[in-house]
């Protein structure tokens, strides 16, 4: 996993609740075995005006010119500003996946659905849950000011706005262990597979029915 | 000290350790897979030459991708390349790492959320996970069970363990009688409008209650199976005398003397009576009318005696920012009683609503009736291969195919479109699924959510009907 230590970027606004997976990564672009390329396809019911395939080629589309992904204030952001329950549905992680391939390394939040809270930590997206008055600041100077970038620093759990002024967000120690160092929790769990084993010797004697299969 | 609820005793049953700062390792005891989500985690296993940890304790079908006709050709017969692939992918690790599978021309082939439990490998105690969110389905048989993303299947199939923090607790209480004609799907889309999307963010929450108690398991599953639809991850009821009648005599439960052994164990997966919930919503069962959504999240719901909500009445900026998009999306007035909106498909299916006690439901309503003329398609999808076979001795196919629906084969189908059952752009369907979404059922599809014979009635009137009104003329 790419570990998240700082970020510096640009910040695009997507101003709606409730925002799901199926909406960030529409089920068509679900059967491909792999885990990259999901990029072009994101957010693909909004950004495009015709419907789209796998395999097409999704620069010869029609994109959608209303749509915030389009603007080319918003070329190369980096930093999502979501509303409440973002990320909301399906479990799909391409749903992370695609936000990661199109660029996005942070999503900003009041709140999140909490498959999608999991997945974005698996793949070195930093989600960050903000009060709604404070969100509502940063989607007002977002949408006034053409350019507006935000820096991440996740090691001081801070964003720094463009006048130097400091907000404090809280992440979860070992996520944040993880995320700054890139580390695999596989091989951390693997660790403990001693105390995995003993756990399931002791299991097998108490709730034999759980291993007969 | 006080009581545990079900969740802490499902949780302390399943820790293999936890950190100072309540990072914890839990075991699970089944888990479940399928063609989608499971591709990008076995490669993963191999690049790093990993092994499954436990094979024993995986179960796999294939349910998202594959077609509800023109089964025979088998699985080179899906006529999608994409999706035939996802299939083949799915039947080849299973092969390699030697895990049960039932493959799509299996009997026993269905919705996953529909076999696990059918075949007695969902039981009472125990942690289930599958890379799909409605996981929170198996919760009904007193279980702990949840949906993971790709990483954490990966994550489970090397370690037979899952990173997690514990959640807050959440009883969501439905007391009373429910009325006549009002089922299991009328309870939860009753909740979620009380509660919310988000309401259950954060917790596990445990349905209880003289309503809850009342409903069949396959009701408590279609419960359960929202739980993810109010932002719940896991969603559970207390084990009692029917979900050990429901279990017993399943191919994959415990028999003799450890089946006596496991039900004495099961007995006790229930909440303490001083168990302390961190929130509790109550609900009056005798209110419930039957439920129809309007908008484009599961919480957009109305009885269907009512009309559709006016978002100038809601004082929420984003929320009616929210309504007049779901509206445009809809198509939809404001004031429409729902009873007069009219429907182009209908689709009776999903892990919520597929089982032989919903196409029951549903042929009750259809037994003597016709399709109405405006409708283009009424599907019936069975979750299972068995459910199928059920249905048919009971004769089932029968009164759908004289009324005018198609019968077809297992699978997710029209839920969430993967296959070639959807909507086309503009199409209105009354579905018994689980998700409102934009395109969910299809790129510019419009749903409505309702119970199987909601759905039922609306097929044979050609609009949304009160159930209950239908079934007295």
């Amino acid at each position: 996993m790419k570990a998240f230590k700082t970020l510096d970027g640009l910040v695009m606004p997507l101003d709606r609740s409730n925002v799901d997976t199926d909406a960030i990564i529409p089920k068509q672009y679900l059967k491909s075995v792999k885990r990259t390329g999901f990029g072009p396809n994101l957010f693909d019911d909004w950004r495009y005006l015709d419907p789209g395939e796998p395999g097409q080629d999704h620069g010869k589309r029609r994109p959608n010119p209303d749509f915030v992904m389009n603007q080319p204030r918003y070329r190369g952001a980096s930093i999502l500003l979501a509303r409440e329950n973002f990320g909301c549905g399906s479990s799909r992680e391409h749903a992370v996946w695609a936000l990661e391939d199109a660029g996005f390394r942070v999503v900003i939040a009041s709140s999140f659905a909490d498959i999608f809270f999991n997945n974005c930590f698996k793949n070195g997206v930093l989600p960050i849950v903000l009060d709604a008055a404070i969100l509502d600041l940063l989607f007002r100077e977002t949408e006034a000011n053409e350019g507006y970038r935000l820096r991440v620093d996740l090691e001081q759990q801070t964003i720094t706005r463009p006048n130097g002024e400091t907000i404090h967000f809280e992440v979860d120690e070992f996520r944040k262990y993880c995320l700054l160092n890139g580390l695999d929790d596989i091989g951390l769990t693997l660790q403990h597979a001693d105390e995995i084993r003993a756990y399931e010797d002791r299991r097998r004697r108490e709730a034999p029915w759980l291993f007969e299969f | 000290m006080s009581g545990r609820t079900l969740y802490d005793k499902l949780w302390d049953a399943h820790l293999v350790r936890e950190d100072a700062n309540g990072t914890a390792l839990l075991y699970i005891d089944r888990h479940l897979v399928h063609e989608v989500t499971s591709p990008q985690a076995f490669e993963g296993l191999r690049l790093a030459g990993r092994k499954p940890w436990r094979t024993a304790s995986i179960l796999a079908v294939p349910d998202h991708n594959v077609p509800t006709t023109h089964r025979e050709g088998g699985v080179e017969g899906i006529e999608d390349p994409v999706a035939r692939i996802q299939v083949e992918t799915l039947d080849h690790n299973c092969e390699e790492f030697g895990i049960t599978e039932f493959h799509m021309d299996d009997a026993r082939q269905g919705i996953v959320h529909v076999i696990g439990p059918e075949q007695g490998a969902t039981l009472p105690g125990m942690t289930v996970v599958c890379g799909d969110s409605h996981t929170s389905t198996h919760g009904a048989f007193g279980a702990l069970a949840f949906g993971i993303g790709t990483s954490e299947v990966e994550h489970v199939l090397a370690t037979q363990c899952l990173i997690q923090k514990k959640s807050r607790n959440m009883q969501v209480r439905v007391e009373g009688e429910l009325g006549p004609g009002v089922t299991a799907k009328d309870v939860v889309l009753a909740i979620i409008g009380e509660i919310g999307t988000a309401g259950g963010t954060g917790h596990a929450i445990e349905f209880a209650g003289s309503a809850i108690e009342s409903l069949s398991m396959e009701g408590r599953m279609t419960v359960c199976n929202m739980a993810i639809e109010a932002g719940a991850r896991a969603g559970m009821v207390a084990v009692d005398q029917k979900t050990i009648d429901y279990v017993a005599g399943r191919p994959f439960a415990p028999t003799g003397e450890l089946w006596e052994r496991a039900v004495a164990d099961w007995r006790r997966l229930v909440s303490d009576a001083d168990a302390r919930f961190d929130r509790v919503v109550t609900l009056d069962a005798g209110a419930i009318r039957p439920q129809v959504t309007w908008g484009t999240s599961p919480e957009m719901v109305v009885p269907v005696d009512a009309a559709v909500p006016d978002p100038e009445q809601e004082s929420d900026a984003v929320k009616r920012e929210g309504m007049r998009k779901a509206l445009a999306y809809m198509d939809l007035e404001p004031g429409t009683p729902v009873t007069s909106i009219r429907l182009d498909k209908v689709f009776i299916g999903s892990c919520t609503n597929s089982r032989i006690e919903d196409l029951r439901a549903a042929a009750a309503v259809v037994r003597g009736r016709k399709v109405a003329a405006n409708i283009r398609q009424a599907l019936v999808v069975p979750g299972s291969g068995l459910v199928k076979q059920q249905a048919e001795a009971e004769g089932l196919d029968r009164v759908f195919l004289e009324a005018g629906f198609e019968w077809r084969e297992p699978g997710c189908s029209m839920c969430l479109a993967m296959n070639a059952d959807r909507l086309e752009p503009g199409e209105r369907c009354a579905s018994t699924s689980n998700r409102n979404f934009e395109g969910r059922q299809g790129a510019g599809g419009r749903t409505h959510l309702v119970g199987p014979a909601m759905a039922a009635a609306a097929a044979v009137s050609g609009h949304f009907v009160d159930v209950r009104t239908l079934s007295e003329s």
